[in-house]
């Protein structure tokens, strides 16, 4: 069984969509005992820091997060979640949950980009490329040229590069995709990323993450 | 960077799409289900239902395709069209759309795009804009007007004030429809979209007049767009969407090539 996390972020069901298209059992949940009993955590989120952090506390989630953390039983964070992950945010000027050592920035303001020299939207909505600088096993068979659906405003910027494994680009170089343990988390939207968003979800279900302690 | 979205629209009338369809493969052309899966594994990058289903009996139908629909597709898609109230955008975002889009609800009631940002997030708020061309005057500096009812009504609103209007109550996207140059192939409004796109820090989406490929190169590198959507062009067969990126990437615009 796979636990959704459960907090008002919303973009909940579209997840647990894509799971069932896969064939894999899920359950949206914020039971303590139903996260902590699951095979793997997916923890997904569009919106706000600050109130989704105040929603996890609230509930006791944000001590539940940790301890599958602990525990090492698979995490997905998703956009938000992987976000709440880290130690702290701009957005609001957010404590975080500290699984992961870094913090969540803004895109600088103006973004140029450095090519054309345009001024780039923020939020950063859209289908763009994640460059791979290390293989990861929920990233195993992914096409080098493949996209995914992305929209934020805000970034991760982990503490130390070995938690970084996939880089995007737009008017600057960000973090996408982290990884450190039986954690992995992307800040774009593998549900809504057409076929090779589900490969990465369908990969995660399959992970089977070990020599860790 | 972002590529340039191609966004596919399907018009659905009483939970049948509208349009004429030709299909190769063995899909039935009306159900706006079906079509939305087909664009889907051919490339499409987001997909919009216009629902202009006339009586509000009809509402759940359109409920229930976009619940259908978002089990079976897995890119964003976003659903117009007599979007009236909170509620309705509640009902339509629970069901698995993406964005909902709001076009004369908006006129005739500003708020809704300020409540519906609040609500759900600026991200899942579209305003959708019907736009024509007229003399400039003192109450229209943009020489185009915003239209509603299908088109039928004139507001006195100019096009320009209302998209940075929008964008200040936290519209989250812009989809522009030239009334001019809706459904005579002959391209998009280049000169509004350009105007707009240029004065408005949120993404915008040109629709109406696209008949040939080029159209969407024009409109996405010329007058800025940031997505193009396309109806005819591909419901009729007359392209595929896989032609119409192949074309875009050999000319250097950057688009999804893999799906």
């Amino acid at each position: 069984m796979i636990a959704i996390i459960d907090y008002k972020a919303g973009n909940l069901t579209s997840v647990k969509r894509a799971l069932d298209h896969l064939g894999y059992e899920s359950v949206i949940t914020s039971d303590p005992q139903e996260v902590l009993g699951a095979d793997r955590v997916i923890f997904p989120g569009v919106g706000a820091a600050a109130s989704a952090m105040a929603d996890l506390k609230n509930t006791g989630m944000a001590e539940v997060l940790k301890e599958v953390y602990k525990r090492n039983i698979p995490l997905l964070g998703i956009c938000l979640g992987t976000q709440i992950i880290f130690e702290r945010s701009e957005e609001g000027d957010t404590e975080c949950l500290g699984i992961l050592p870094g913090t969540v920035k803004a895109f600088p303001r103006p973004l140029i980009d450095p090519q054309t020299q345009d001024t780039l939207k923020v939020p950063h909505m859209g289908w763009n490329r994640v460059k791979l600088i290390k293989k990861h096993p929920v990233f195993s068979d992914i096409d080098p040229q493949a996209e995914f659906y992305f929209v934020h405003s805000y970034h991760p910027v982990p503490e130390y590069t070995e938690l970084i494994y996939g880089i995007t680009e737009y008017g600057i170089k960000f973090v996408s995709v982290v990884a450190h343990r039986g954690v992995v988390a992307t800040q774009f939207h593998p549900e809504k990323s057409g076929r090779p968003g589900l490969k990465i979800l369908e990969n995660f279900c399959q992970w089977r993450p070990y020599n860790v302690k | 960077m972002l590529s340039k979205r191609i966004v596919v629209c399907l018009d659905v009338k009483n939970g049948r799409t509208t349009k004429g369809i030709k299909f190769k493969n063995n899909v039935d052309v009306g159900d706006p289900v079906e079509m939305a899966k087909v664009y889907y594994e051919e490339g499409a990058d987001e997909i919009v239902f216009y629902d202009i289903t006339a009586s509000a009996e009809y509402r759940n139908i359109m409920i229930d395709v976009v619940e259908r629909v978002a089990q079976q597709i897995f890119i964003p898609f976003s659903v117009g069209g007599g979007i009236r109230t909170l509620d309705d955008m509640r009902q339509v975002l629970l069901a698995g759309a993406e964005k909902v889009s709001v076009n004369t609800a908006a006129v005739l009631n500003p708020k809704i795009i300020e409540e519906g940002a609040k609500a759900f997030g600026s991200q899942c708020v579209v305003l959708g804009m019907d736009v024509k061309r007229v003399e400039v005057s003192d109450k229209i500096p943009s020489g185009y007007e915003i239209v509603i009812h299908g088109g039928r009504t004139y507001t006195g609103i100019d096009a320009l004030w209302w998209a940075k209007e929008a964008e200040n109550l936290g519209a989250g996207e812009i989809c522009l429809n030239s009334i001019d140059a809706d459904g005579t192939r002959e391209g998009y409004e280049l000169s509004l979209t350009k105007m707009i796109s240029e004065n408005v820090s949120i993404p915008v989406i040109a629709s109406g007049g696209a008949g040939v490929p080029e159209h969407l190169y024009d409109v996405l590198t010329k007058a800025k767009a940031d997505a193009a959507l396309i109806a005819s062009m591909v419901h009729y067969g007359t392209y595929s969407i896989g032609e119409i990126k192949r074309y875009l990437h050999d000319k250097g615009v950057k688009v999804r090539m893999v799906w």
